[in-house]
């Protein structure tokens, strides 16, 4: 990989100018599009139903804010997230499983972490790779554990987390996705991060597993989705992202079925800014979140 | 040999840095003779969405020091004037002022903020209270800032009416963006290296320069900027009361058109603290 032609690459994105009809557009996309995640210690059956309640109803609906892709949670939460949504529902469950964050178990306890996160009403797992059989070169291992945890995933869409801060380089990047996507099935993910390592989802990052969606989708016709996670807090950040999709990958890209955003603060600053641009005002971060001091 | 001039880059104080307008747009500056004498930064609308983005992140934590050491802070930006007054005084006299009402505008300035740094751990003491009331319960009332507090600094005074509008604000800890002089702004810019110097937390008080017509709407609808004070006429008055009304901020405005002499004592008082306070009433039971 060009590391500096790839830098070159996404410093472009950020100088497109998106205004008025387009930007409200592209707000409400990316909107629709997050994955409305909380991975703490600290969760609880109550919080996770409140999560719920913002993924159904995200705002006023007069503001015309869709609902988002889905929720993100712990295992033990999805049955409580589950509940909270309902049955019909376009909002999905996704549970990050297999020993999330490090991966660090027996191979034999993270197939039943998924079957028990399927079983209790997750639609979709994000599942993280075993870096240590990447980084030792030992690609076979790497790519038998994810096809095991395709076949526990049964319906339910598989996520595969690169962890790409602890892969080093844009080359670990590419040849990990490419691993993964050879494995998984169409219409799955591959997925930047965690979102509990010091680095995460950056466009340059981005930029590099999604030209290899593109290259594998050139190749073989299966199209392979894509979820960057951690790090994205301001809708800004958020445009410049669909922006890269829109001029690496297209307009076929640019849906929740095949783009995602995990986030958990990201929605806030979306509906700030939708806000804003409905209104002309600026608006005060302490009307969207009560996290925000309200000073 | 000569040396080649070197000349500065008025730049506006923001965030605790110096930057030029995000448009960089200027305007150019004459001295009272109209020579031309540097180039100002013209800010936008989104210089003042930043500057309240930088006020909120300083604000929190300003608010929460000690009421003394606001009070030796505000001390210290006096005594950094102090020292630079002969700089300020030939800034002021650039826009038009003599020799000795510039030198004189600076030295009330400092007294200005000499007398709110003493404030800041009186007032409360003033305008706190305990409320008599008929039941067991002790009922006091204290004060808070508002949080980011908008400034509409006039054209004439260009130096002391800024710092008598900005200075009672941070006396409680509310952070500020200010609007400087149009006419006059060089003072406001200079004001801002002494702030750099002044230990005063960078983004609590933000100074702007630009034109009026372009910052006045944005002012009215932010809705971040919980309170503004300054001087407007009365179209902006009009348009600042109904982007007040609609983003529920505070106003306290004088009038452009009636003369203010800011060098008066009568301008500085504790009730221009209490213009960007909140009050909070509690009741907590007591023992029969």
């Amino acid at each position: 990989m060009d590391a500096i032609g790839i830098e070159e690459r996404v410093a472009k994105y950020g100088t497109r100018s998106i205004k008025k009809a387009a930007k409200l557009r592209g707000l409400k996309l990316a909107a629709s599009m997050v994955d409305l995640t909380t991975l703490e210690g600290k969760d609880t059956p109550g919080k996770v139903a409140s999560l719920c309640q913002k993924a159904l109803c995200p705002h006023d609906p007069e503001l015309g804010v869709p609902q988002v892709a889905a929720v993100c949670v712990y295992p033990a939460m999805v049955k409580h997230a589950r509940k909270a949504l309902g049955s019909d529902t376009v909002v999905r469950v996704a549970s990050v499983a297999t020993a999330f964050p490090s991966g660090q178990a027996p191979l034999k306890t993270r197939l039943a972490e998924v079957k028990a996160a399927v079983a209790d009403g997750a639609d979709e797992i994000d599942m993280v790779i075993n870096r240590g059989a990447f980084l030792s070169g030992e690609f076979g291992v790497m790519q038998d554990e994810i096809r095991a945890v395709v076949e526990a995933c049964g319906q339910a869409t598989l996520k595969v987390i690169l962890e790409v801060s602890e892969l080093e380089t844009y080359d670990n990047i590419r040849a990990a996705s490419f691993l993964a996507m050879r494995v998984i099935r169409e219409g799955d993910f591959i997925k930047t991060s965690t979102g509990k390592t010091s680095l995460n989802a950056t466009l340059g990052n981005n930029q590099v597993m999604i030209e290899a969606i593109r290259d594998y989708y050139l190749d073989t016709g299966i199209s392979i989705a894509m979820k960057p996670a951690g790090g994205i807090r301001t809708a800004k950040q958020a445009l410049t992202f669909l922006i890269a999709i829109k001029e690496t990958l297209g307009d076929a890209w640019l849906n929740h079925s095949r783009y995602r955003f995990g986030a958990s603060a990201l929605l806030n600053d979306l509906i700030r800014q939708i806000e804003k641009e409905k209104t002309g005002a600026y608006q005060a971060p302490y009307y969207f979140s009560e996290a925000t001091e309200s000073y | 040999m000569s040396r080649l001039p070197i000349t500065k880059t008025p730049k506006v104080y923001v965030g605790g840095a110096f930057i030029r307008s995000e448009s960089a747009r200027v305007f150019p500056l004459k001295d009272a003779a109209g020579d031309f004498f540097a180039n100002i930064p013209q800010c936008t609308r989104k210089d003042l969405r930043n500057a309240v983005e930088a006020a909120a992140k300083a604000g929190f934590g300003w608010a929460k020091r000690t009421a003394y050491n606001r009070g030796q802070i505000i001390y210290r930006l006096g005594e950094m004037i102090e020292a630079r007054a002969g700089e300020m005084a030939a800034a002021l006299v650039l826009g038009g002022a003599s020799k000795v009402a510039a030198a004189r505008e600076v030295s009330v300035t400092v007294d200005r903020l000499i007398y709110y740094a003493g404030w800041t751990d009186k007032y409360e003491q003033v305008l706190g209270n305990v409320n008599p009331v008929a039941a067991p319960y002790f009922n006091f009332t204290v004060t808070e800032p508002m949080g980011i507090v908008g400034v509409l600094a006039p054209e004439q005074s260009p130096l002391l009416a800024l710092v008598s509008l900005f200075a009672p604000a941070i006396t409680s800890g509310n952070a500020v963006v200010a609007l400087a002089s149009t006419s006059q702004p060089y003072p406001a810019i200079l004001l801002g290296e002494m702030l750099a110097t002044s230990d005063l937390p960078g983004g609590v008080v933000n100074v702007l320069t630009g034109f009026r017509k372009e910052m006045v709407p944005t002012f009215a609808a932010h809705r971040h900027l919980r309170a503004l004070v300054g001087v407007a006429n009365a179209d902006e008055r009009k348009a600042l009361a109904l982007g007040a009304a609609d983003s529920m901020k505070r106003l306290h405005l004088l009038k452009a058109e009636e003369p203010i002499d800011w060098l008066a004592d009568s301008v500085q008082s504790l009730y221009a603290v209490r213009d960007t306070l909140e009050f909070k009433t509690t009741w907590h039971p007591i023992g029969a």
